[in-house]
């Protein structure tokens, strides 16, 4: 062994090189998400985006980011000076440990924890610490208002979230995505679990205060929400780095655990850069839809999203595990799963298109008629 | 000494800061920053013990979950304007109670016959884990989950006639 590699075996070492590893994937993503998010909603909204800034406005998140670090960091002056300036990093660092769990290919993690989906959740739920201290630090009302609204919210979408990805597990028979993502198989968890996916996603665009669930950042009613005062380095960390990165992470979560992974179909068995290549795919195709809906959907009141989270997603979310544990106990056939998931899912479709007149421009037209 | 026993010091160390920064700040909102901080070191200490799952439900429970919740309740109150009493004639009484306690849970730890050494911990697969819970234990767990539910619903009953008698 030679003394570089005996150098890399040590454990400190190890850990070190891996965390600045995922470090600089996560400024990477930030960056890239920032010009693709940009990009992606101009072009839905027939709009050209960055265009000046290097070909096709490339540079861009490169002059956002001088701009976001050159400018001045405002505190206001009744604001809690700790809590202030500490707010920032209570939101950021748990999203950045959640990508510490993450694999992304057979071999390529950072750790493989046997618990790892139950880790990811656990500690994902600690971000929602950092924007309500950042909202009542401010001193401001709006960020208060919004704060609170962000603290209902998420620990309101938490419990579907959690219940979806306990169903699937119950599927996989484990926690750990490594033992997940090889379960699949041929056949994707999606496939089994539309219901599943869905109230997955759903959460999903509410963890990240996306339209139709951005209700917390809503800057028409509570101008801006928990980051109303945060101006500079303190904003981008609170706000873009955060929320791109919760984006990023909870899109491989989906992506592992709904989408089937590295796992190339048809039993094909590639090496770890096709692997990751499709990882990052898949995580690609769920980032887009997450941007697409939020740039389609109207946001709902924030009541609706109240009763849409405690009245719709959390009994589906019991049916599904209820389903699930019914076909496991009397060994039905696979297709069982489809089936009631998908007839579940059905049932949802139903209920907020009858319910909620968000989505259903038809009924609104039909009532403006009359 | 170890490593581990430098990292337990280290949290242990971190456990009793949060803990006192509890009970010592006088602003409310830094009492649940510090609280949150003291769970978190909780759920360390369980890592080290080779306790992953209970670690994790810590979080997610207690840092995740309760502190928000407290959080949510101190904003929505002006905790703020509210300034703790912290000293009155039942000082004596309090001191005594405090101290009583603290007396019985020391004796408690070393009356205790522990079941295995906290030096040597051993690995308890999250699957056994269930299966004691909901095989085992599963009536139990049941009528622990009745009781909660009976409590939840008991509150909204009181918070809901308040409202109604404000009207």
């Amino acid at each position: 062994m030679s003394a570089l590699e005996s150098f890399f075996d040590n454990v400190w070492v190890d850990a070190l090189w891996r965390l600045l590893a995922v470090l600089g994937l996560m400024v990477i993503v930030v960056l890239a998400l920032t010009y693709v998010e940009r990009k992606f909603i101009a072009r839905i909204q027939m709009r050209l985006g960055p265009m000046r800034t290097g070909p096709y406005g490339i540079m861009q998140p490169i002059a956002d980011m001088v701009k976001i670090l050159l400018k001045e960091d405002l505190r206001p002056a009744s604001a809690d000076r700790i809590a202030f300036e500490l707010a920032p990093f209570l939101a950021f660092v748990p999203v950045f440990l959640t990508l510490l769990a993450l694999p992304f290919t057979a071999k390529w993690d950072v750790r493989v924890l046997d618990l790892g989906l139950l880790y990811f959740i656990a500690v994902s739920g600690l971000t929602v610490l950092g924007y309500v201290f950042a909202g009542w630090a401010s001193d401001n009302k709006y960020a208060l208002i919004g704060a609170l609204r962000t603290a209902a919210q998420l620990i309101s979408y938490e419990v579907p979230l959690v219940l979806a990805v306990l169903a699937l597990s119950m599927l996989a028979g484990s926690l750990n995505l490594v033992d997940i993502v090889e379960k699949q198989g041929r056949v994707p968890f999606i496939v089994w679990q539309p219901l599943g996916f869905f109230l997955f996603m759903a959460a999903a665009v509410s963890d990240l205060s996306r339209r139709p669930f951005d209700v917390a950042a809503a800057e028409s009613e509570v101008a801006g929400g928990p980051w109303i005062e945060f101006s500079g380095i303190r904003w981008s960390i609170l706000y873009a780095l955060t929320e791109y990165t919760n984006m990023f992470a909870l899109c491989v979560l989906g992506s592992l655990i709904f989408l089937g992974g590295w796992d190339w179909p048809l039993g094909l068995k590639w090496g770890w850069w096709w692997q990751l290549a499709l990882i990052f795919t898949k995580t690609s195709v769920l980032i887009l839809v997450v941007m697409w809906v939020n740039a389609t959907f109207p946001r709902i009141r924030v009541d609706q999203l109240m009763s849409l989270c405690w009245k719709l997603l959390l009994p589906l979310a019991f049916v599904q595990i209820f389903l699930n544990g019914l076909i496991l106990v009397y060994g039905w056939p696979d297709w069982t799963f489809l089936l009631t998931s998908g007839l579940g899912l059905a049932a949802a479709g139903y209920i907020i298109y009858s319910v909620i007149p968000v989505g259903a421009p038809s009924r609104i037209v039909a009532r403006s008629n009359a | 000494m170890t490593v581990t026993e430098v990292i337990f010091y280290f949290i242990a160390a971190a456990t009793v800061l949060g803990a006192f920064g509890v009970v010592a700040t006088g602003k409310v909102a830094y009492a649940a920053l510090s609280l949150v901080f003291t769970l978190l070191a909780v759920a360390a200490l369980y890592i080290l013990l080779a306790s992953e799952f209970l670690a994790l439900v810590q979080v997610l429970l207690y840092a995740g979950g309760v502190a928000v919740l407290l959080l949510f309740a101190l904003m929505l109150t002006r905790a703020r304007e509210l300034v703790p009493v912290l000293d009155g004639a039942q000082k004596p009484f309090a001191a005594v109670a405090g101290l009583s306690l603290m007396g019985v849970l020391i004796s408690m730890v070393f009356l205790t016959t522990w079941p295995r050494r906290a030096d040597e911990p051993t690995l308890i697969n999250f699957n056994a884990i269930g299966d004691r819970l909901f095989r085992d234990f599963a009536l139990p767990f049941e009528v622990a989950s009745l009781v909660l539910l009976v409590a939840l619903v008991g509150s909204i009953v009181l918070a809901r006639t308040e409202e109604e008698e404000e009207e």
